[in-house]
């Protein structure tokens, strides 16, 4: 078996035998020549199967888990959440972790509860909560680890094993962590969905979702609905999807080290209340990750002290970037209560720590002196 | 953007976002004209070959990473080596360094000469060579550190030295350090040349050229070959060049880290005979090269006993993909006798030391584990 960086770096480059390009060729194609009657090369149509899609998908069940693992690439994280929580019914119920992201937060309680699955929302971080939430009708428990934007970390291990014994299936969105850090498959999930716009992808140029699974009955299910219900990932966004999981490894460890230092900045700055970082001993994740992942990520959020300098900060940052979204080359900054959370009741917000001081920050690969001053200037 | 450091420049270079919509990628603007509001007076953009608002943020990138004042892309190395060579005259005369890439001797021996464009080869890392090709026509010195394939070192300062006091450009091709690792403007060049489709790229999925000069009148000249010409990369490549500009810094760190690796590793093997590597102790440009470059680079040659020995490796390597070029996120394993240096007569390549053993690895990202033990079982075949 290869390390998990030479699987990345030589993501499809050994498909085309006929010419032997080893950049995977994007296939425009829709539909596909019959060699004969009855007979199939295998791709037919490009919704259900297409050349780039494909070897984007081999990539990713190899880099999450190897043999018997499958991937489905999706036209946005989203798409990709939405295919696997199209496996339960009217009637079912989902724990989720409290502070999830705003969009599934949304799909959750604006598409899946009319339709009749209901979601109810725990602090996953405390094993007790989603113990006492569990009951017959529970049919999955949906985790993020860590949340966004606070990066509370729930024991995936722990959580699946309690799951499986009421019968219910364990799904985990990696996004933050990806599989270069942590493996949920091997903790005991039992799917895994990513927003591979961000890290997978890298560079905020694309957008994207993947979910995967090794359970072959929940494979065959999911690539069902990927096909019948058709949110598939499109020919060319998948080959920025391959291009920019070759550089995942490189790109995830210059981000992981330069977040530790500047949360390690942040905690001593006098205006700044309160550092939110898993790498930071003091982080009440920080032994849990440890133990479960092999790296803390590149997110970092922070309170600042004075709620009137937020304004000042977003639109005084040079090297940052004020905008939505994470994981990329480029460093973001953004404000939680007022982009990615606010769908999420503002009593609700309060009481999960997303206030009007909460700001979260997405390292780059920018050189971290920069990021340091740049964020030294404007918090002076 | 300037004061920063060069990592942060790759990520923010010069024009980093679209000024429209604020998008953090800069749009792909697939486009051959564009409408003008004022038929006596044309706007910033009228005709994509002249102008083309994605490959210009690929221009200023380039242009701020080098140091230079105008960046130029091309449709490939090649377009850009000739666009450049294209402000020089019939009459005129180079001295050019023996171990150019084979492709610009060739240019240079074929057209350019039949054009009357006269050179001399010489072996530039020896100063008193270069000094003494020096002729009343000649107009610029054109030469590549490290060379290729034999990683041979010359001192760009002392050419640059060289070419000013005679009155003459300093011309070089920067494609096997980038400037990530080396930047020729900042010791006295005039002209950097890359094949983008390498390092700068980085992905083995584009072909692209570059160049890049510091004086205002020289970019003036580049400017009306490259519009006259049209030999212009267009925006879908100058996008996946930008696209490939932002890890360069990490790709080329872990690339050279594991370079540096297995280059000493391959010393210590007694199929082995020779190894070619800039910072190996024993390079006889070492000391050169590291005062002017930060590191060896990613591209390690070496030579074993035979040509069949060579033959037979590059069929046993399991990762590295055989092929042409180098660069890449993938190690790239190639066989200079009849790939690179394929346009070269024998007597020359022997000349250069490409002999029939010669092979040369590009290193990508793939573990160094996985890379040293695959050489491994190929050697122990070979």
């Amino acid at each position: 078996m290869l390390n998990l960086d030479t699987i990345l770096a030589q993501a499809g480059s050994r498909w085309d035998e006929k010419t032997g390009a080893i950049s995977m060729p994007v296939y425009h194609s829709s539909t596909f020549r019959h060699p004969g009657l009855g007979r199939s090369t295998g791709f037919d149509y490009s919704r259900t199967r297409n050349p780039t899609r494909a070897a984007l998908e081999q990539t990713l069940a190899e880099a999450e888990g190897g043999d018997g693992t499958r991937a489905f690439a999706f036209a946005s994280g989203l798409a990709a959440l939405d295919a696997v929580l199209r496996l339960f019914h009217p009637g079912d119920r989902i724990v989720a972790t409290e502070d999830l992201y705003g969009g599934t937060f949304r799909l959750f309680e604006k598409l899946l509860r009319p339709y009749g699955i209901d979601a109810v929302y725990v602090d996953t971080a405390d094993l007790e909560q989603v113990r006492q939430a569990l009951e017959p009708r529970t049919s999955a428990v949906f985790l993020e680890v860590p949340s966004n934007p606070l990066l509370n970390v729930a024991d995936i291990r722990a959580i699946a094993a309690l799951a499986k014994q009421h019968g219910a299936l364990t799904i985990v969105d990696n996004t933050f962590l990806t599989f270069c850090r942590q493996r949920p498959l091997e903790l005991g999930a039992d799917v895994v969905v990513y927003s591979a716009t961000k890290y997978l992808g890298g560079h905020d140029d694309v957008i994207a979702g993947v979910a995967t699974t090794h359970r072959p009955e929940l494979a065959a299910k999911i690539a069902f609905l990927q096909n019948a219900a058709g949110a598939i990932l499109g020919p060319q966004d998948s080959w920025l999807l391959l291009r920019g999981l070759k550089t995942l490894p490189l790109r995830l460890a210059r981000q992981e080290r330069s977040a530790l230092t500047l949360a390690e900045w942040l905690a001593r700055h006098p205006r700044v209340a309160r550092v939110f970082y898993p790498g930071l001993p003091t982080h009440p994740g920080h032994e849990r990750l440890r133990q479960q992942a092999s790296g803390f990520g590149a997110m970092v959020a922070f309170e600042v002290a004075d709620p009137a300098q937020v304004p000042d900060i977003l639109a005084g940052v040079s090297v940052f970037m004020f905008a939505e979204s994470l994981g990329g080359v480029q460093s973001l900054i953004t404000f939680p209560a007022v982009q990615t959370h606010a769908d999420i009741a503002p009593d609700i917000r309060e009481r999960l720590g997303i206030n009007n001081r909460l700001l979260r920050l997405s390292v780059g690969i920018e050189n971290v002196d920069d990021l340091r001053q740049d964020l030294e200037r404007v918090l002076e | 953007m300037s004061k920063h450091d060069f990592s942060t420049r790759l990520i923010h270079p010069g024009r980093d976002r679209d000024p429209y919509t604020g998008a953090s990628s800069i749009p792909i603007y697939q486009v051959s004209t564009f409408h003008q509001n004022d038929p006596e007076h044309l706007g910033r953009y009228d005709y994509a070959r002249s102008d083309n608002p994605t490959r210009e943020a690929l221009e200023i990138a380039i242009a701020g990473l080098e140091g230079g004042s105008r960046g130029f892309a091309f449709a490939s190395g090649m377009a850009a080596t000739a666009s450049v060579m294209m402000t020089f005259q019939t009459g005129d005369h180079l001295v050019v360094g023996e171990d150019i890439y084979g492709g610009t001797y060739r240019i240079l021996t074929t057209v350019f000469q039949r054009w009357g464009l006269a050179t001399t080869f010489v072996d530039s890392t020896d100063l008193d060579q270069v000094r003494a090709a020096i002729t009343p026509k000649t107009k610029a010195i054109f030469i590549e550190t490290p060379s290729n394939p034999t990683l041979k070192i010359t001192d760009l300062a002392a050419v640059a030295q060289i070419a000013h006091d005679h009155g003459l450009l300093a011309l070089t091709d920067n494609t096997f350090m980038s400037p990530a690792l080396q930047r020729p403007l900042e010791l006295g060049f005039d002209v950097v040349v890359h094949s983008a489709t390498k390092f700068i790229g980085g992905h083995s999925d584009l072909i692209a050229g570059l160049a890049v000069v510091k004086d205002a009148e020289l970019g003036r000249r580049v400017r009306h070959v490259q519009n006259a010409f049209g030999a212009i990369l267009g925006p879908q490549d100058s996008w996946l060049t930008l696209r490939g500009l932002k890890t360069l810094d990490v790709r080329l760190r872990r690339q050279q880290e594991s370079a540096a690796l297995i280059a000493d590793w391959l010393q210590a093997r007694k199929e082995v005979k020779k190894v070619y590597y800039p910072s190996l102790s024993g390079h006889p440009g070492r000391e050169v090269h590291l005062r002017q470059a930060s590191g060896g680079g990613a591209v390690v040659s070496f030579e074993l006993e035979t040509g069949p020995q060579a033959v037979n490796l590059m069929k046993q390597v399991k990762l590295p993909l055989v092929g042409v070029s180098l660069g890449g996120v993938e190690s790239i394993l190639s066989y200079p006798a009849t790939m690179s240096h394929a346009a070269m007569p024998e007597k020359e390549r022997a000349a250069r030391g490409i002999t029939a053993g010669l092979v040369r690895l590009s290193v990508g990202l793939e573990s160094a584990a996985d890379l040293l033990q695959d050489l491994d079982q190929a050697l122990a075949q070979a």
